[in-house]
């Protein structure tokens, strides 16, 4: 068990996944022009770590912008907790949203309609 | 000789907090976005407003950076230039793009808009999902998403325009408007 992390940059998010806790973040900005290289490895790790989930996965995602560049390889992301949370570890995903901000949690709705996977929408102050 | 302050006084009155001429490169992207971000914070925008901005703003200018690519690397650097403007009047943004396109190309893109711009709220709401939704991943992540989240973001109808060039280009361009 690891954790594997990437730092964030102004147009990249931090992600850190703790496979040992089962804990996963995404947290920052997401507007790369070319996402699907960006989110790659990340869909890989997933990958791997749905051979041997820990009991219950926990996902934080708090964006504070995404583009809709990145918007498929996030549902792509989330595709993978789907396949994680019908192996066998219960995946909750807590999706972070700017009080005010209707459009982030809009685009969280729009996961939670096409996911099947429990979300938690999470204000926090701005 | 170009009169430049015919064209200062033109962008003064069109209150242009910035523009940009040329080839667009991401890093040019991120300056933009940098400077455009420190100039909403200076005008002390609602955080609401100035998402709503940043995140329409990203749209517009990543349009342009991907669609220099299939205008195609081979033509010269004039047609491979797009214009970008942003400007505030009146209590609203509004961000004008301007883009070379392949003549064939017209009626796909023409179609697309104007099909956005037949759609409610709700219907953008679900047409967005779908495409979100539909497997397909265009080169670059997009998918085509980009003009459906900037009509759903800024609430209005798209407002673009083609002006003919030559035989192989017209000119595309996108006046998007957000307001308070």
């Amino acid at each position: 068990m690891e954790t594997i992390s990437i730092e964030g940059t102004p147009k990249t998010p931090t992600i850190i996944f703790d496979t040992g806790k089962g804990f996963l973040e995404i947290k920052g900005r997401s507007i790369p022009e070319n996402s699907i290289e960006f989110y790659k490895p990340l869909v890989d790790w997933l990958e791997k770590y749905a051979a041997k989930p820990q009991a219950a996965t926990n996902v934080n995602v708090q964006l504070e912008y995404f583009n809709t560049s990145s918007s498929k390889c996030i549902l792509d992301v989330f595709k993978k907790l789907e396949a994680i949370n019908k192996g066998g570890s219960t995946v909750v995903i807590n999706w972070y949203y700017e009080e005010d901000d209707e459009d982030m949690l809009e685009a969280g709705e729009d996961y939670q309609a096409i996911i099947n996977v429990p979300f938690k929408m999470v204000q926090v102050a701005e | 000789m170009l009169d430049i302050y015919d064209f200062y006084d033109k962008m003064e009155r069109n209150n242009i907090m910035l523009s940009f001429k040329g080839d667009i490169t991401s890093e040019l992207l991120t300056s933009i976005l940098q400077i455009m971000e420190s100039k909403l914070d200076n005008l002390q925008e609602e955080p609401k407003i100035k998402k709503k901005v940043y995140n329409v703003l990203v749209e517009c200018l990543q349009n342009l950076y991907h669609h220099m690519d299939e205008v195609a690397p081979e033509e010269n650097d004039a047609i491979r230039s797009a214009i970008f403007m942003i400007g505030k009047l009146d209590n609203q943004y509004n961000i004008v793009t301007g883009n070379y396109i392949k003549k064939e190309n017209v009626e796909g893109l023409k179609k697309r808009l104007e099909d956005i711009n037949l759609l409610s709220k709700e219907e953008l709401k679900e047409y967005y999902k779908a495409v979100l939704n539909n497997g397909e991943m265009s080169m670059k992540g997009g998918g085509g998403l980009g003009m459906i989240d900037i009509a759903r973001k800024t609430g209005e109808k798209l407002n673009f325009n083609f002006s003919p060039v030559d035989d192989k280009f017209s000119f595309f361009s996108l006046n998007i408007k957000i307001s308070q």
